[in-house]
């Protein structure tokens, strides 16, 4: 049979290196794939990579509008960093999100004649106590009946974006809006401040830096951070321990839902600006990818927030520029994760030549292909 | 400062040049160019304007932008970009558009389907009711089982009208059917789509059509041997034997005005809404498993659409409940059809309580 003149082997220990140069490496492959991808759709690869990844940068507007993209992102990344590095697997931060839109949405149209942006508080709690709530289901099961988070956060996903088109169609639906599913447009004091007149950008993106050190500072420097890495890295030990695994699962997932609603409510009283029936593109799902690919590391994940933030920007670029479809965002998102996850095998095997004097190792001995 | 002059006057003259000679007309789409429904009659209008004025005009859109945060982004950028006319065609577009409209005061922007104007904002819509209605009739007299299904998407007025429309050419010419609606609570979801249609069919529909916007009730209705009515597009590519006709929005009227009159500056915001008469809305070609007769009825009535002799919602028209909402001799104003909030006698099942 033919032989590679490669072989994969087993590390010794996981490279710690390999581990950060794991998503360089997919990024360079992704823009290879991609730049073969223009080629052969046409277009000059290189023309067309700066106006996917460089040209919605080319101004401070683009900047601002992908911090705009980045503290949704980092908020329910953080959060969920936390549930992962506890490996409890809560796919729940968009409807966690939806629910902190939702109730914040409510809180903003009580005050529709406020004059004073002290109201934002109470909207900017309700948001974070509405996701707290729908993550707290989430918990509630789990310590309880033993119900796989998984599942239960999937389908409350579902609950929520149906909650929320029911509200929309329903009892916040603007009175004045010929029966169209939108809520009232929100007065200026219960919308967030504008770090500069001319940009959309917020104070959210603030929010999301704030909790990214907050959190990784809880992690890497408390009592409670280390009881959910030992959770994470092995519940027998932590239960001989005598930490409380049940109060350390409501502890990650109020986290994380209060973070999810607090981007929520900072997505509808932002760039928003009243209720509607599709209030994310999706960001609770985006940040999973956000999270694996920044390392669970407070650094990885802002640069990763940014990078997939871009993505979605850069897709509408080349549709306007050059005619391309919208599925090339979808496509790089797609090649990205499955890079990662394709050189995330180096953190654990390195490549060797396949030397014709075989000193089969004893260890664990992979041949790359037959 | 002779020097700054002379540049600043050619600069000036190639602006003037420019906007004299070619327009750069823009587009926000809310689903993908291929979805053979809404966004794909669109484009097909969009590309007929590039037919007609040649390179007097360039076009470029944007697909599948979210209702959400995005749409501003894509909008504005659009209008930074230099077009100078930008059709945004989604209802959720409405408070974006609006937005970017007043930072852009001399970009021209059309919304379609909203209700808010401004200064540099004009609205558009189609009277798709009234091929509705037609359809509708078609539908009367091809089902067997006095059941039609329609699959909606949300509940608001647009939707509602074309359910009353329709039921109201069911009803007419038969007056045992009723019609079913399901919510499915999107526009394009071909998997749910079908699974509405499916649902349907169980329910002993016959004859189907959808107000979303893939053509999978089409498709579904073809596979199961039962017919079925497009919207949007001329959708018989997809079911020979199942598609009886479509209601279809013909765009192209309006985008080849407004372009023309954004190119010799006489633009002016306003609030068209177009129906049978001015081409926006009409129906495909019958299938010819349509008898002659109900044939020459229907095209009969669509002659007195279009010679406004007839109006779709003409008295008396009952609610749900036999209580008559409309007077014989009156009609609904635009205003009412605008609002429509309630479900003409013929619909079965409750409107989602709004």
């Amino acid at each position: 049979m033919f032989k590679l003149p490669l072989k994969l082997e087993k590390r010794p220990s996981d490279s710690s290196t390999m581990s950060l140069l794991s998503p360089l490496l997919a990024i360079v492959l992704t823009l290879i794939c991609g730049g073969i991808l223009f080629w052969l759709l046409g277009h000059p690869p290189l023309d067309a990579l700066y106006t996917f990844f460089i040209s919605p940068l080319s101004d401070l507007y683009g900047w601002a509008e992908l911090g705009i993209k980045v503290a949704p992102l980092l908020l329910c990344a953080t959060g969920l960093m936390m549930c992962f590095k506890a490996k409890i697997w809560n796919i729940g931060a968009e409807g966690q999100f939806i629910m902190g839109g939702l109730g914040g949405s409510w809180a903003a149209l009580q005050f529709l004649d406020a004059q004073s942006s002290w109201v934002l508080l109470p909207i900017l709690c309700t948001g974070m106590l509405s996701g707290m709530a729908w993550a707290a289901i989430t918990a509630f099961l789990k310590t309880h009946f033993k119900a796989n988070e998984i599942l239960t956060t999937i389908m409350l996903n579902y609950i929520a974006v149906n909650a929320l088109l029911w509200a929309v169609h329903g009892p916040l639906k603007d009175p004045q809006g010929f029966n169209f599913p939108e809520s009232a447009l929100f007065v200026d004091a219960t919308l967030l401040p504008l770090i500069h007149e001319d940009f959309r950008l917020n104070i959210s993106i603030f929010f999301g830096l704030f909790a990214v050190v907050a959190v990784w500072t809880l992690m890497s420097r408390t009592w409670v951070g280390y009881q959910i890495q030992v959770l994470g890295e092995d519940a027998k030990a932590a239960r001989y321990a005598g930490f409380k695994e049940n109060s350390l699962i409501w502890f990650t997932l109020l986290t994380c839902g209060a973070l999810a609603g607090l981007a929520g409510v900072s997505e509808v009283t932002g760039p928003i600006g009243q209720l509607i029936p599709s209030i994310s593109p999706g960001y609770g799902y985006t940040a999973i990818i956000v999270v694996f690919l920044g390392r669970m590391n407070p650094v990885g994940l802002v640069f990763a927030s940014m990078l997939l933030a871009l993505t979605y920007m850069g897709g509408e670029m080349v549709q306007m520029e050059m005619a391309l479809p919208k599925s090339l965002t979808g496509l790089f998102q797609g090649m990205l994760l499955f890079f990662l996850l394709a050189c995330d095998l180096l953190i654990s095997y390195k490549v060797v030549l396949n030397t014709h004097v075989t000193r089969q190792s004893p260890s664990a001995n992979i041949q790359a292909s037959e | 400062m002779i020097k700054t002059l002379l540049t600043a006057l050619m600069l000036g003259a190639t602006f003037m040049a420019q906007a004299d000679d070619t327009v750069k007309v823009g587009f926000v789409y809310v689903g993908p160019t291929g979805d053979a429904g809404w966004t794909y009659s669109h484009d097909e209008a969009r590309k007929y304007v590039v037919e007609q004025l040649g390179d007097k005009v360039e076009t470029s859109y944007v697909e599948s932008v979210a209702e959400g945060a995005d749409a501003e982004r894509v909008i504005r950028n659009l209008a930074a970009k230099g077009h100078d006319l930008i059709f945004t065609t989604s209802f959720g577009y409405m408070n974006p558009t609006l937005k970017v409209a007043k930072r852009f005061p001399n970009v021209k922007f059309e919304h379609a389907t909203g209700y808010k104007q401004s200064k540099n904002v004009g609205t558009y819509m189609a009277r798709a009711y009234q091929a509705r209605y037609l359809t509708g009739l078609v539908a009367g007299k091809m089902t067997k089982s006095n059941v039609i299904g329609y699959v909606a998407s949300f509940p608001i007025p647009e939707v509602i009208r074309g359910i009353n429309a329709f039921t109201k050419g069911v009803r007419e010419v038969n007056p045992d059917a009723s019609v079913k609606v399901v919510w499915v609570s999107t526009w394009y979801d071909p998997a749910k789509e079908r699974e509405a249609a499916e649902t349907l069919i169980l329910q002993n529909a016959d004859v189907l059509t959808q107000h979303t916007d893939s053509a999978a009730v089409i498709q579904t209705a073809e596979a199961k041997g039962k017919y079925a009515i497009g919207y949007h597009s001329d959708m018989s590519a997809y079911g020979s034997t199942a598609h009886l006709t479509s209601a279809v929005h013909d765009w192209r009227p309006i985008y080849l005005a407004k372009t023309k009159a954004v190119l010799n500056d006489s633009w002016t915001k306003e609030d068209l809404w177009y129906g049978i008469k001015e081409g926006v809305t009409d129906i495909a070609p019958l299938n010819d498993a349509i008898p002659a007769d109900v044939k020459a009825m229907v095209l009969a009535k669509k002659a007195e659409l279009k010679a406004g002799t007839i109006r779709v919602f003409d008295g008396p028209v009952k609610d749900q409940s036999g209580m008559i909402k409309v007077k014989k001799g009156a009609s609904l104003s635009d205003g009412d059809l605008k609002g429509f909030g309630w479900y003409v006698e013929g619909v079965d099942g409750k409107l989602p309580k709004s």
